[in-house]
């Protein structure tokens, strides 16, 4: 009886809930959903009404905090509830097969995944699994992973890691224009040029932290952006460069229509830009690679571990003996070379770079990946970027959803609001980021199982 | 004195912007003895500390150590000539656990003795041994000040800076912290620099002590002495004796 009347109270109290939530969705977007200007054919501004998509919001706000306060927030504190009167942890040994061989299954799943489209797309239909979502996806891992070093690592807060990228790729561009030479010499001499301005906007900021830093790594983004639009003798500004060379199979095989070594003509294969697709996507995946190995030694080097006193403590660090001086500064090259193998293979892949490419938003897209992935740890940053990127390339196929909204509705438009809602639920429910724990990297003899997963910090 | 301290800072003037934090600081550490310097809040004991340590540097007068001038070397390099310091406030690393942050302090060897040294912290605070796998951030505050000194003492250091090694702990902690720095100096002959507000147990483990009052050093003596001088008695020990 008493559970009835409890459940009826709490029907009755998110019913509530959902009206109110209602109310609220309606007035605030009664004005940019319900109404929408637009330009008659006198180029006259008029306005006509969309009740319809305007009544589509304000149901769906209605019911996901029906959802929420009727079951949802019940159910995890019911949750919670049993976890504490249980009283025990979960322990850490009662991982699956699937979770303790995750990394190997992700890896093969990746190499097969080129194969796999082909199989199951065709050579032509694949061009879209492996151009826009894997590609892609991965070149926003490497600079996830690239900023990781800087963020994560050493704890300097970079928002113009996008100029490294534009460093990395207008470096290619302009060389291999100007001089002829190959990718495979073009691509180390990105990332060093790159890594040569991370040294150079290192120098200037070395005594700031935290806002500060982060307000002048913003200005340094702009400014590289700015020169590439209006240095136009060099960089061709806003029309940018276009007719980048490929990138060759370590110069054996070309993948240029002209080429005599042609590679789908040396392999009797039909022609199709599938297949340099394919290479350009082990290449990416080779440089992810690359990227993520570089970390974890780095991370187990005094090197790495200066970064991450650094990031904790900077006055300790240096009553430790270490010189924060090159510390700060082998960060910002390291990251800043990472982002210039990244900005050298997109050009490479584009084909065309504009200033376009290189925006603020970039920048906060690549944060938010690192800062949802969880600051330093390197799967979660991946699946972050597959979520986030993926996500909104996943945006582009719903075409179905304008049969519900009508046809005007264009889904890649949302991508941002679906950004910014994506960033709120996991801040809510993992604040730390998808994997939010810093693994150690050093154990007296065993790992214990009380290490981390027992206790949080900021505790005790 | 016929022999050379081994640490001699004369007259030293540090300055924050304008304001005028020591003045004119004369102290000496011989090596092998504890020296504390006791004063209230205020007074500059924690300037002197950092001063030492080249952050922020002395505007006047000089600092020896070892027979060499630190008074203008960057923080780093002072720490690389065995200055180790347990600073004010622990600040450990949080996030690393706690072996990973006695392996910072071993870092100017190259790590060449840190599996002998790690041993002899871990005896001398059984403590940090069965917590060594536990984040930093996660130890009780007494922990962390045994952390903070056994990361200090990973670099092999010929002289200890300790500020306020007492400072928020309760009262056995505290001389379990001390009795651990006596028995280290009395085995091992490590020189120690302690700065305290808990002055009746710092100046009775102390072969030497200075009082400092704003920014200046107003009496020496042995540690025996300004137990038992009537003006540190009723300054520092009487009332705030705990």
């Amino acid at each position: 009886m008493a559970q009835s009347s409890d459940n009826n109270s709490l029907m009755a109290q998110a019913a509530k809930e959902a009206l109110v939530a209602a109310a609220v969705s309606f007035g605030l977007f009664i004005l940019y959903v319900g109404i929408e200007t637009y330009q008659d054919i006198n180029n006259a501004l008029v306005w006509r009404t969309r009740w319809g998509l305007l009544a589509v919001f304000v149901v769906i706000a209605a019911v996901s905090r029906f959802l929420v306060v009727g079951f949802i927030k019940p159910h995890l504190d019911k949750r919670k509830r049993d976890k504490a009167k249980a009283g025990i942890p979960e322990v850490s040994d009662g991982k699956n097969f699937f979770q303790r061989n995750f990394l190997k299954i992700a890896l093969i799943g990746l190499l097969i995944y080129p194969p796999l489209s082909v199989m199951l797309a065709g050579t032509q239909g694949s061009l879209k699994y492996v151009d826009n979502f894997g590609i892609q996806i991965l070149i926003y891992v490497m600079l996830a992973w690239g900023l990781n070093i800087v963020v994560g690592l050493a704890g300097l807060l970079d928002l113009g890691y996008v100029a490294f990228y534009a460093v990395g790729a207008y470096s290619y561009a302009l060389l291999s224009q100007q001089f002829g030479l190959s990718f495979w010499v073009l691509l180390p001499l990105s990332g060093i040029l790159a890594a040569f301005w991370g040294v150079i906007l290192g120098f200037p900021v070395l005594r700031l932290r935290g806002d500060y830093l982060a307000i002048v790594t913003l200005a340094f983004g702009e400014i590289i952006r700015l020169v590439l639009i209006n240095w136009t003798a060099v960089t061709k500004g806003t029309f940018g460069i276009s007719g980048i060379p490929k990138a060759s199979f370590f110069g054996i095989w070309s993948f240029d229509v002209g080429a005599a070594n042609n590679f789908t003509k040396a392999w009797g294969l039909s022609m199709s830009s599938a297949y340099y697709k394919i290479f350009l996507f082990y290449l990416i995946l080779a440089l992810c690679m690359l990227t993520a190995y570089v970390t974890i030694k780095l991370r187990r080097m005094p090197i790495g571990r200066a970064w991450e006193a650094l990031r904790e403590d900077e006055i300790a660090c240096r009553s430790l003996g270490i010189n924060t001086v090159t510390t700060k500064l082998t960060a910002f090259a390291i990251g800043a070379m990472i982002g210039g193998f990244a900005g050298a293979f997109f050009a490479t892949r584009q084909g065309f770079v504009s200033p376009e490419s290189f925006v603020f938003l970039e920048s906060a897209v690549i944060l938010a990946i690192v800062v949802l992935g969880g600051m330093g740890s390197l799967t979660g940053i991946a699946i972050a970027a597959i979520v986030m990127v993926g996500g909104t390339e996943l945006l582009r196929e719903m075409e179905f959803l304008k049969h519900v909204f009508g046809p005007d509705f264009t889904p890649e438009l949302y991508r941002m609001l679906l950004f910014g809602l994506a960033m709120i639920v996991v801040m809510v429910f993992k604040p730390r980021g998808f994997v939010g724990s810093r693994e150690p990297t050093a154990f007296l003899k065993e790992r214990k199982a009380v290490a981390g997963s027992f206790t949080k910090e900021g505790h005790g | 004195m016929s022999v050379e301290p081994l640490l001699k800072v004369q007259g030293v003037q540090t300055f924050y912007g304008n304001i005028r934090a020591l003045d004119g600081v004369d102290v000496h550490v011989n090596r092998g003895e504890i020296v504390s310097l006791i004063g209230a809040n205020g007074a500059g004991k924690s300037t002197l500390m950092m001063t030492i340590c080249g952050s922020p540097q002395a505007r006047h007068g000089s600092i020896i150590f070892d027979g060499e001038d630190i008074t203008q070397q960057p923080t780093h390099l002072i720490a690389r000539r065995r200055i180790a310091q347990s600073p004010e406030g622990r600040r450990i690393f949080p996030r690393m656990t706690v072996y990973e942050n006695l392996q910072m302090g071993a870092g100017l060897d190259k790590m060449k003795h840190f599996d002998e040294d790690v041993e002899k912290i871990f005896t001398l605070f059984p403590r940090l041994k069965e917590r060594q796998s536990q984040r930093g951030g996660t130890l009780s505050g007494g922990e962390q000040q045994m952390l903070s000194i056994g990361r200090a003492l990973m670099s092999r250091p010929k002289l200890l800076l300790l500020d306020e090694p007492s400072l928020g702990l309760a009262p056995l902690i505290v001389k379990g912290i001390f009795e651990a720095i006596k028995k280290l100096n009395e085995e091992e002959g490590l020189t120690v620099f302690l700065v305290e507000q808990n002055a009746f147990a710092a100046l009775r483990l102390s072969h030497r002590a200075y009082v400092m009052v704003n920014g200046k050093v107003t009496m020496t003596g042995t540690g025996r002495e300004l137990l038992t001088n009537p003006e540190v008695r009723a300054a520092y020990l009487e009332g705030g004796r705990h």
